[in-house]
C-alpha cells in the first residue's frame, strides 16, 4: 500500500502539516468531500491535543487494507502518539460533555465518532498513543 | 445511513430544482419540511452542504471553481457544528438513560412511603405528598402503638431532588429501627437525632415534626426539630393558631434535646402538618401568605381531610401555574364530631 506519512507536532504550522498530509492521503485514496473534511477534523483535534498537553509529538498517515465481508476494504488510518504527560483518566475523557466544558474543543469523543474505529491507550508520564480509522465506504 | 444519505439526497435535488424554478413561498416551505427530515434521519450539518454543493453541480455544471471551492470552506466551518450535534444526540439518549433509571428510583422510593392511610374512629386524616420533580425530599409516616395512639411523622429534607430522596430513604429506616414502644415525640427525635448525625454528611439537615396522637383523652403531643410550624383549628372560635414546636434541625448537633408540647383537641378541631414546599408556594407576587394557606382551608373545611388537602394542592399548584418548585407535603387531622 501507500507509505506512511510522518508528520511532527510541536506548532500551529505541524498541526496544518498534519491537516495537509491527511487531506492529500484522503483525496488519494477516493474518500468523498465530506468524509475528507471529517479526516481532516479528527487529524486537527488530535494533532491539536499534542500540541496543547504534549507539546511534542507526531502524526503517523497511512492508507491500510482490511477484511470486510465481500472482500478487501481500504482506509485511512492515522496514529498519533506523543511523550507527554498521558491521561490520568481515560474514562472521563472519553465520556461525552466532559470535554467540552472543560474547553478541549470537540474532544476525543467527537473523533471517536468522526471515524469507524479508535483506539487509546495512555500511561501517565510516558504518552499517549491514539489511533483510529476511517474505512472507504 | 448511507442510503438515508442518498435518499436525501435526491429528494434535495428536487426540492432545490423546483425552487430555483419557481422561486416561490412553496419551495421555501418545502425546504423547511425537508430540515425536519434531515434532522429525523440524523444527517449532520457538514452532510446538508455537501448536498447542496452537490445539487449545484448537477444544475449547473459550468459553476465557477472559486463558487465550488467556497463550499469545501463551509463544510470545513460546519463541521463544529456537526460533532456539536452528534454529540447532543449522545448526551440526548443518555439523558433518557438517566430518566428511566430516576423513574425506577422515584417508583422504589414511593414504597417508601405508607401504601394507606389509618383508619381510625377518632379521626379523620387527609395526606397529599408531591414531589417537586421526580423524587421527594419529603417524608410522612404513621404509625399505630400498642395503645391504639396514632403517631405522625412529617419530614422535610434540606434540598431537594436525588440527594434529598437518598437522605430520605435513611430517615425511613431510622424510624422503622427506633423501639417500637417508644413514641413519645421528643424521645422519638432525640434519637433520631443521633442517627442523622451519624450518618448523614455535615452540610445536609433535616427538618421533622412528630406527632402523637392519643384517641382516649384526645391529646396531641408533639415535638419538632426547626420544622415548618403546623395549624391547629379550634372548631369552637372558628380560628387557626400556628402549631409552634421549638427545636434544632436533625443533624447539627448530637446532644440536642427536644421539647415536648400537648394540644388539647375538640370535636371538630385539626391539627394541619406540613412541608416548607406549601408555605414557599410563590407566585409572581411572592411567597405566599399562611393567611392565603388558612383561608384555603377554611374554604374547604366541609368537606373530609382528604378531600381538604386535595384541593388546597390544586389551588396552590394552580397558583404556580403547574409547577412545583418544592416538594409539597400536607397532612391533616381532624376529630371526628
Amino acid at each position: 500500500m501507500s507509505v506512511q506519512s510522518n508528520v511532527e507536532v510541536h506548532s500551529e504550522w505541524g498541526i496544518v502539516s498534519a491537516r495537509q498530509a491527511g487531506r492529500n492521503l484522503a483525496k488519494e485514496l477516493g474518500f468523498a468531500g465530506v468524509d475528507q473534511a471529517r479526516i481532516t477534523t479528527a487529524i486537527s483535534e488530535l494533532a491539536r491535543n499534542i500540541y496543547l498537553y504534549a507539546e511534542k509529538g507526531e502524526i503517523v498517515l497511512e492508507g491500510i487494507e482490511g477484511k470486510e465481508a465481500g472482500g478487501v476494504k481500504r482506509g485511512l488510518k492515522i496514529v498519533a502518539k506523543d511523550q507527554g504527560p498521558g491521561i490520568k483518566s481515560i474514562r472521563e475523557v472519553m465520556e461525552d460533555g466532559y470535554t467540552t466544558s472543560g474547553g478541549l474543543g470537540a474532544g476525543l469523543p467527537g473523533v471517536k465518532r468522526l471515524m469507524d474505529e479508535f483506539d487509546i491507550d495512555s500511561i501517565t508520564g510516558e504518552g499517549t498513543e491514539i489511533t483510529t480509522i476511517k474505512w472507504l465506504r | 445511513m448511507a442510503d438515508a444519505y442518498r435518499l436525501m439526497q435526491e429528494q434535495y435535488v428536487k426540492i432545490l430544482e423546483t425552487y430555483l424554478q419557481e422561486k416561490n413561498e412553496t419551495g421555501l416551505y418545502q425546504a423547511q419540511q425537508f430540515s425536519k427530515k434531515v434532522l429525523e434521519n440524523q444527517i449532520s450539518p457538514e452532510e446538508v452542504v455537501s448536498l447542496h454543493i452537490e445539487a449545484l453541480e448537477q444544475f449547473y455544471p459550468n459553476l465557477p471553481q472559486g463558487a465550488r471551492d467556497s463550499f469545501d470552506f463551509l463544510i470545513e466551518i460546519m463541521m463544529g457544528y456537526g460533532m456539536a450535534y452528534r454529540e447532543h444526540q449522545i448526551l440526548r439518549d443518555k439523558q433518557k438513560e438517566l430518566e428511566s433509571e430516576i423513574n425506577v428510583a422515584a417508583n422504589m422510593q414511593q414504597t417508601f412511603l405508607p401504601d394507606e392511610i389509618p383508619e381510625m374512629d377518632e379521626l379523620d386524616i387527609g395526606v397529599i405528598s408531591v414531589p417537586a420533580s421526580k423524587m421527594s425530599g419529603d417524608y410522612y409516616h404513621f404509625i399505630k402503638d400498642d395503645n391504639d395512639s396514632l403517631g405522625v411523622a412529617i419530614a422535610d429534607i434540606i434540598g431537594k431532588g436525588v440527594p434529598a430522596a437518598l437522605c430520605m430513604s435513611m430517615i425511613k429506616y431510622g424510624m422503622d429501627s427506633l423501639p417500637e414502644q417508644r413514641l413519645q415525640p421528643g424521645a422519638l427525635l432525640e434519637n433520631l437525632n443521633r442517627v442523622v448525625e451519624q450518618n448523614v454528611a455535615s452540610n445536609m439537615f433535616i427538618t421533622m415534626m412528630y406527632g402523637s396522637y392519643d384517641p382516649r383523652v384526645h391529646h396531641f403531643y408533639y415535638s419538632g426539630a426547626g420544622h415548618e410550624p403546623g395549624l391547629f383549628y379550634n372548631y369552637a372560635e372558628d380560628r387557626f393558631e400556628d402549631l409552634y414546636a421549638k427545636g434544632l434541625v436533625l443533624g447539627l448537633d448530637r446532644d440536642t434535646k427536644f421539647r415536648e408540647y400537648h394540644k388539647k383537641v375538640e370535636a371538630g378541631d385539626f391539627i394541619v402538618l406540613l412541608s416548607d414546599g406549601v408555605t414557599e408556594c410563590r407566585t409572581d407576587e411572592g411567597f405566599i401568605e399562611r393567611e392565603e394557606l388558612t383561608r384555603m382551608i377554611r374554604e374547604y373545611s366541609h368537606l373530609s381531610a382528604q378531600e381538604i388537602v386535595n384541593n388546597v394542592f390544586y389551588q396552590l399548584e394552580r397558583l404556580q401555574g403547574f409547577r412545583l418548585r418544592d416538594d409539597f407535603s400536607l397532612i391533616i387531622l381532624r376529630r371526628k364530631v
